[in-house]
């Protein structure tokens, strides 16, 4: 059996830089990967897809975009080619091909599986990604058979959809993304709206990623804020999309190109959907969370007395959902074929045979640090930082618990 | 609603008002302890967060059932009660019971004694959702000094007089209007009224469907 002091699972962002960190401190260990490189950037997301963030901001330990469009958004293929680079030039001692099938406890460390074999090792960190499993809601189950059931996992392009309108259940980045496109190819499309963060793509100038970047809001720790850190992890995806055009795309625009809104679905039987009527008061909430943030913003820019550097603060529409919203449609009659639920992602943990998970499935972890002794976690929302889930939020993690990891070993060698 | 159920359908309801605010600025945001002792809204805020932490880890005791009951008295004028409920793991008894009487107004050539069971359901949802403004006010360390909501409903009565199957016996729509006078800025006000709708029982009760099971004898 081979042994690593460490092993990675997973080489995406948060695996690589992870990597990088333990590189610096010299901790001998490997890079177990299922399948290539960046594998759920390059299989696992569909063609238009872009990067939320901007290009300056895919900064990983040691490495950062140096083209010449530091203001536009990756496409995947660059993503994934942006990584490749960063593993080769980091040197990672990457296995590729290596798919974890089982990890178990053993004495004073972990045995770990995989279909090339089996390691041990004393310490495991997880990057194995938050969005390894799409979240379908139970009521899923009453969907009629002749109406296809998909995630955004396996849509590719409105092409690929079958015949028919489309009803798009979530309005995350996910779900307005598809909404824009699959309606600009002329199908019909019944958008259901929950809980959803609003944020212009652009304000006073400049991206929006780029002041929660500077004003710090992207750094906020996990152990300082005096709210349930639970609930802020558990806060949906920003309603961004990255374009070369940088348009915002939200409510007021998908309703503007004939998307209909309606409220979260809440039955789903007989062929019928039943929609919730709290849509206003959702739509509300966002408005109101949103313009907080720009007058966070504005108090920066007070603050820091460059206010003549920026265009002046301004408001957008609130979101107007009229009050003829439908609470019901029948799927039949609207000749809804697909229904595609952007309802969320979770990680996978079923080959993590370490009692470490909640009793809804989630990894247990202060900051990362799992409660079972070695075992790591990464690039989970908010896990340490607001940034934990970016590219941009893998180095500071990476290096705080790289950290804690080779403490842990020199104690345990002492 | 009497007081005291209100209180404990808080326990459920409740939860942080303001963890999913976006804003970097939270911390500095966040009303200091002292700042929140000064305002008193009469929720017990830390009550109800104690409750919650203690339901987080026994969340077979948020098992709550609500019961009501209902005699006729003559035409359409009916009494029910309010007693027992069950929540924290046992059988809640409180110290007297709850009448609520429904009846219907002379248009519908009844007696008008008593409200309406639809206006019941408009003072339901009032009540629970002022309760919320309340508690979250309260957790905010915002003062209130009064809160009025008035409340209209649309009904079509073909549907409850079987006139056209096609129009429906409840509400078309229910608009809710809030006039808060409080220690905020106006948007700090609406964010309350917002964040009372996204916990509150009454709102979710009507806004989305429910399963209901009938029998008789």
């Amino acid at each position: 059996m081979k042994f690593a002091t460490a092993i990675i699972v997973g080489a995406g962002q948060s695996g690589l830089a992870m990597s990088w960190h333990l590189s610096t401190r010299s901790i001998d260990h490997v890079v177990l990967e299922r399948g290539e490189v960046a594998n759920s950037w390059l299989k696992e997301r569909w063609d238009s897809l872009r990067l939320l963030t901007p290009n300056w901001q895919s900064r990983l330990p040691g490495y950062a975009y140096s083209g010449d469009d530091p203001d536009g958004f990756m496409t995947m293929p660059e993503v994934v080619r942006f990584l490749h680079q960063y593993a080769s030039l980091s040197r990672a001692p990457i296995v590729t091909g290596a798919r974890v099938t089982r990890v178990r406890q053993q004495e004073a460390g972990y045995e770990v599986e995989t279909n090339l074999g089996a390691w041990r090792c004393r310490k495991l960190v997880i990057a194995t990604g938050a969005c390894n499993l799409a979240s379908i809601p139970q009521l899923a189950a009453g969907l009629p058979a002749r109406v296809a059931s998909l995630t955004p996992l396996q849509y590719r392009n409105p092409g690929l959809l079958p015949d028919g309108g489309v009803m798009i259940v979530g309005a995350s980045a996910s779900g307005i993304q598809l909404a824009r496109e699959i309606r600009a190819a002329g199908r019909r499309v019944v958008l259901c709206v929950g809980e959803h963060v609003r944020l212009p793509r652009t304000y006073r100038g400049r991206d929006i990623q780029w002041w929660m970047d500077v004003i710090g809001a992207m750094d906020v720790r996990y152990d300082t804020m005096e709210e349930d850190i639970e609930r802020a992890r558990r806060l949906p995806s920003l309603q961004l999309i990255g374009t070369p055009e940088r348009v915002t795309v939200d409510l007021n625009s998908l309703g503007k190109a004939g998307v209909e809104l309606v409220g979260r679905v809440v039955g789903l039987a007989d062929g019928k959907a039943q929609f919730s009527g709290s849509l206003a008061n959702l739509c509300a909430l966002a408005d109101l969370k949103m313009n907080r943030l720009l007058s966070s913003i504005d108090d920066w820019v007070n603050a820091s007395g460059l206010a003549q550097q920026f265009p002046a603060p301004h408001r957008f529409e609130p979101t107007d959902v009229g009050s003829q919203t439908r609470i019901g449609l029948d799927l039949n009659d609207a000749g809804i074929g697909s229904v595609i639920w952007a309802t969320g992602y979770r990680p996978d943990y079923s080959w993590l045979d370490v009692p470490v998970l909640d009793r809804k499935g989630r990894i247990r972890h202060d900051g990362g640090i799992v409660p079972a002794p070695g075992i790591y976690v990464m690039g989970l929302p908010f896990m340490r930082r607001r940034k934990s889930s970016f590219i941009d939020g893998a180095d500071d993690d990476a290096a705080d618990l790289a950290a804690h990891l080779g403490h842990n070993l020199n104690r345990a060698a002492a | 609603m009497g007081e005291r159920k209100a209180r404990k359908s808080r326990v459920r309801r409740f939860t942080n008002p303001l963890t999913s605010d976006l804003s970097p600025k939270e911390n500095e945001m966040t009303i200091t302890t002292s700042a929140r002792a000064k305002v008193n809204n009469g929720v017990n805020v830390d009550a109800l967060l104690g409750a919650r932490t203690a339901l987080e880890q026994a969340p077979e005791a948020a098992q709550f059932k609500w019961r009501a009951s209902c005699e006729w008295v003559n035409g359409t004028h009916s009494r029910s009660a309010i007693g027992s409920f069950f929540g924290l793991g046992a059988e809640q008894s409180r110290n007297k019971t709850f009448t609520v009487e429904a009846d219907h107004p002379q248009v519908f050539a009844s007696e008008d004694s008593a409200p309406t069971p639809v206006e019941l359901v408009l003072s339901g949802l009032a009540s629970c959702l002022t309760a919320g403004v309340a508690a979250i006010a309260q957790r905010r360390g915002i003062q209130l000094h009064s809160v009025r909501a008035s409340l209209e409903a649309d009904m079509d009565i073909q549907g409850i007089l079987g006139i056209d199957d096609e129009v429906r016996n409840g509400f078309g729509a229910i608009r809710v209007h809030f006039d808060i006078r409080a220690d905020a800025s106006e948007d700090d006000i609406k964010a309350l009224v917002a964040q009372s709708q996204r916990r509150s029982a009454v709102f979710d009760i009507v806004t989305n469907p429910t399963n209901v099971f009938v029998t008789a004898n």
